[in-house]
């Protein structure tokens, strides 16, 4: 199961980027393990500086800024 | 090339909506459709070229250029770019936290943070279509000065004690983040959504900037500023300042107020008093600071930047005098 991690301070982008990767998530069927950190000193710790990011496995794929669908798809298979 | 909007303008005003020239109504709604129609073309346009060519700016590579360099060198990068990279309000805490633990001075800091709300290219161009590039070029330059006189300032008054200890606390992770790689295609996609998100935030700003300017460009005659506000009168500029504390507006939608304003004759210094002050200081960007900032540090920062547009008006009124 993938660790996705999404990292925002409470912004609507953020908080619609989680939506759209639980969204997709469902529908294709990935069980993932989904966290969102709103800690900006976590954030700012973990070495990001724009919001919203996101972390798969630890490894970042993305950030500032809304993702779109079939970039989800590619980081969830 | 842009003429088409004003005769686009003209042919709703004087031909569809059937006013009559020459009258005030006409010309507040000519001038309401030619500037919305206008702003909103240059504004796509020119932030899909921008988003995409800053794409290969973040503030993270910004952090990393920053590192260990001269104060002087550091300071001047700083504001340039603080004026090319935008953040969106939500990242400028995570943004602060990591800059300074990562050792960038509080000045370099701070000198970014108050540069980049307040300068930004696409204004910057817009200005320079509705008012001359000469306005474009002082607005840039004054807009650049503040932020590294303030974050200078900051740095030789040691106002670190103002800022909340447990930021200097941070420790970063080690070694840098891998980027992740973008496609030409991406960086285009990802400028187009930056585009639609910024049009959708700042579409009300600009509309009700327009209307303002139209206002004031078909209803407020031209010696009423000539009578209150001239350069000529000592409280303008503060005024104007004060007027714009509490007033926010992204900066996109105060150039067609700064337009109307200039050309009913407001001269350029109070103008440029009225717009900084009008984009730079917003409550809730200083709701948002204020969980890493001391309240001390934050009327520190409004009341700097208040002076510096006072004297930034009362500089440029008596050059252009």
């Amino acid at each position: 199961m993938k660790k996705v991690e999404v990292f925002g301070t409470g912004c609507k982008k953020c908080i619609t980027t989680e939506e759209m990767i639980k969204t997709k998530a469902d529908s294709i069927g990935a069980e993932i393990d989904l966290h969102h950190i709103y800690d900006p000193v976590e954030i700012a710790s973990r070495g990001i500086m724009t919001t919203p990011a996101v972390m798969v496995d630890g490894k970042l794929v993305h950030k500032g800024g809304l993702p779109d669908a079939a970039e989800i798809e590619d980081w969830l298979k | 090339m842009l003429e088409i909007f004003t005769t686009l303008a003209g042919a709703i005003t004087y031909d569809l909506l059937q006013i009559d020239r020459g009258t005030r109504l006409a010309d507040a709604v000519h001038f309401f459709i030619e500037d919305t129609t206008k702003i909103f073309f240059l504004l796509t346009v020119l932030m899909l070229i921008v988003g995409f060519l800053r794409s290969w700016v973040s503030p993270e590579k910004v952090r990393h250029w920053l590192d260990g360099k001269p104060k002087i060198i550091a300071y001047s990068l700083a504001v340039i770019l603080g004026a090319v990279t935008p953040f969106c309000s939500c990242s400028s805490i995570p943004l602060f936290i990591a800059f300074l633990s990562s050792g960038i001075p509080l000045g370099v800091t701070m000198a970014f943070l108050i540069t980049s709300p307040m300068v930004n290219e696409v204004a910057a161009i817009l200005f320079g279509e509705a008012i001359g590039w000469s306005f474009t070029l002082a607005y840039v330059a004054v807009g650049m000065g503040t932020g590294m006189i303030g974050g200078a300032l900051i740095d030789v008054l040691k106002l670190d004690k103002w800022v909340e200890p447990f930021v200097f606390q941070v420790k970063m992770a080690e070694g840098d983040l891998d980027e992740p790689k973008l496609t030409a295609k991406k960086r285009l996609s990802h400028a187009w959504g930056e585009t639609v998100d910024i049009l959708k935030r700042v579409w009300l700003y600009v509309l009700i900037g327009v209307g303002v300017g139209a206002g004031i460009h078909g209803f407020v005659p031209q010696e009423w500023f000539i009578e209150h506000a001239s350069a000529d009168n000592l409280f303008a500029v503060p005024m104007a300042v004060l007027m714009a504390v509490p007033l926010y507006s992204n900066v996109t939608g105060v150039v067609p107020v700064a337009e109307v304003l200039i050309a009913k004759g407001l001269p350029v210094g109070t103008t440029l008093a009225f717009i900084m002050s009008t984009v730079a200081i917003s409550l809730p960007e200083l709701v948002i600071l204020r969980k890493v900032l001391k309240p001390q540090m934050l009327a520190f920062f409004v009341g700097y930047l208040a002076l510096a547009f006072i004297i930034v008006g009362y500089g440029f009124n008596w050059f252009y005098g």
